[in-house]
């Protein structure tokens, strides 16, 4: 526990993870930990992503699920790539 | 700190007429109706150590609304914060129910109506009453109870993805300790739950159970969601703050929501509005609003004594006789509403607090709290005391 991590991941089956540092900035070497087995991973920031807000573990593409806490959240609307800003603009509901 | 294999844990409370203990001893002055909220801060203005708990509604409800109108306001004087009770209403049929209600628990409570007699008068007759209820309440002594004698709720609210990771699951962590010590505690919230409704319903302690949440959630989406939706939620849930502090989609909302009954227990029945629980301790899920002030003043109404609040981004919400502890996991609302947080669990997200460290240090805080540590939202004077309507007046 020594170092702070950059993101959390709730489950290893997960494709997005949560920023949990202020003011991270594209270009960062980010530090993560999936909290349920605590192992940690690491991954390059592309966009400068708010705290709370999700970042992509992995390619997705359009259409493809979003895994979080092991669930279905909802579908891509558009492709993104590792690090990328996952948020309203490209994930929704397949609910509404 | 209290330790989830500490069986010893006590706090001080008020034993009331009923045997139930509350860890406030507050006077109040209850309106019947939306008419009569000035006579009653009038009495709270006269009688200090009083309070008066200003509602919307009351005239002209009907059915099932009507009956959840007289049960939230006889709840909310039975609740073991409560020592002793003024009601005043414009008549006195309806508020003379209300003190009947409240007075089968035995503690004091008179009733006024203001037709034939007129706001001054009434005022004065029901501030001599008052004024000598809380010289009584004020010699009433705390006693040490055991931690079964506690009755937790919980809701969250500006819940943000620091809140399913954080603070939810620190509420959970508390309730799997607690509850096998024999503690009863509720989680609500109907609407929030939508995207994690399989994971609840298979969160009931039996099928039977599990079916009786699914058809509460179910007939939410009918009744409500379905008949009267323009478009679809998604401009209210999630809300414009749980956007902003992350949170996209509302399965990704309940999914962190539900983080709060831990990972344990499991609820033994499905409660209406403000009802009291009946089948002992455990964990209940009551049928409310996702609303803050709505669903904390059901919980009120149903008994309970502490509340915990998860919160992300950073809600403000209290209510007039149920404290209630916020707890954030999220960093910057510890920096920028410092004056709100009760608990702050940010050490989870840097890894340097584990979430059986924060449960504990939650046990703590409500153990402090019922022992008269006042909460923030007490402090800052948040008396949310909101009605909940299920349809128009006739």
């Amino acid at each position: 526990m020594s170092k702070i991590p950059h993101f959390l991941v709730h489950s290893p089956k997960d494709n997005v993870g949560v920023v949990v540092v202020e003011g991270l900035k594209a270009g960062t070497h980010m530090f993560g930990v999936i909290t349920e087995n605590d192992t940690t991973t690491e991954l390059v920031a592309k966009h400068d992503i708010p705290i709370g807000h999700k970042v992509a573990l992995k390619e997705l593409k359009a259409g493809d699920t979003v895994i979080k806490y092991g669930e279905d959240i909802g579908r891509m609307i558009a492709d993104v790539k590792p690090g990328e800003h996952v948020h309203v603009h490209n994930l929704k509901t397949k609910r509404w | 700190m209290a330790g989830k294999t500490n069986g010893n844990l006590t706090f001080w409370g008020w034993r009331r007429e009923n045997g139930r203990v509350g860890v406030r001893n507050h006077v109040i002055i209850l309106p019947l109706d939306d008419l009569s909220n000035a006579a009653c801060e009038a009495v709270a203005n006269n009688i200090k150590g009083t309070m008066a708990l200003p509602h919307a509604y009351g005239r002209l409800q009907f059915g099932a609304d009507l009956e959840l109108h007289f049960r939230t306001l006889i709840g909310i004087g039975s609740n073991p914060n409560v020592a002793a009770v003024v009601v005043i209403g414009i008549e006195e049929g309806w508020t003379n129910r209300v003190v009947e209600g409240i007075a089968k628990t035995g503690k004091p409570v008179v009733g006024f109506g203001i037709e034939l007699h007129g706001d001054i008068n009434t005022i004065m007759r029901a501030s001599y009453e008052a004024k000598k209820l809380v010289q009584w309440a004020s010699e009433l002594k705390r006693e040490e109870c055991h931690i079964s004698e506690l009755w937790v709720s919980t809701k969250c609210g500006e819940s943000d993805t620091t809140t399913g990771l954080g603070s939810c699951p620190t509420v959970g962590n508390m309730y799997d300790k607690l509850i096998p010590q024999g503690i009863y505690g509720v989680f609500g919230e109907t609407s929030e739950i939508t995207g994690a409704e399989h994971i609840c319903k298979a969160r009931a302690a039996t099928p039977e159970i599990g079916e009786k949440f699914y058809r509460v959630w179910k007939a939410y989406q009918e009744e409500v969601i379905e008949a009267h939706k323009t478009d679809d939620l998604s401009e209210s849930q999630p809300t414009k703050g749980n956007i902003a502090g992350g949170l996209t989609t509302i399965e990704e909302k309940a999914l962190g929501n539900l983080e709060k009954i831990g990972k344990t227990c499991r609820y033994i029945d499905v409660l209406e509005p403000a009802e009291t629980p009946s089948k002992g301790p455990g964990l209940y899920f009551m049928d409310t609003s996702s609303a803050a002030a709505e669903c904390v003043t059901l919980m009120a109404a149903a008994g309970f004594t502490v509340h915990t609040f998860p919160t992300g981004q950073g809600n403000v919400i209290g209510n007039p006789i149920l404290p209630v502890i916020k707890i954030t996991a999220n960093p910057r609302t510890v920096r920028t509403m410092q004056e709100h947080i009760d608990l702050d669990v940010s050490g989870i997200l840097r890894r340097e607090q584990t979430i059986d460290q924060a449960g504990d240090a939650l046990i703590d805080m409500i153990i402090r709290t019922a022992n008269g540590r006042l909460t923030c939202a007490e402090i800052l004077g948040h008396r949310e005391f909101v009605m909940t309507k299920l349809y128009r007046s006739a």
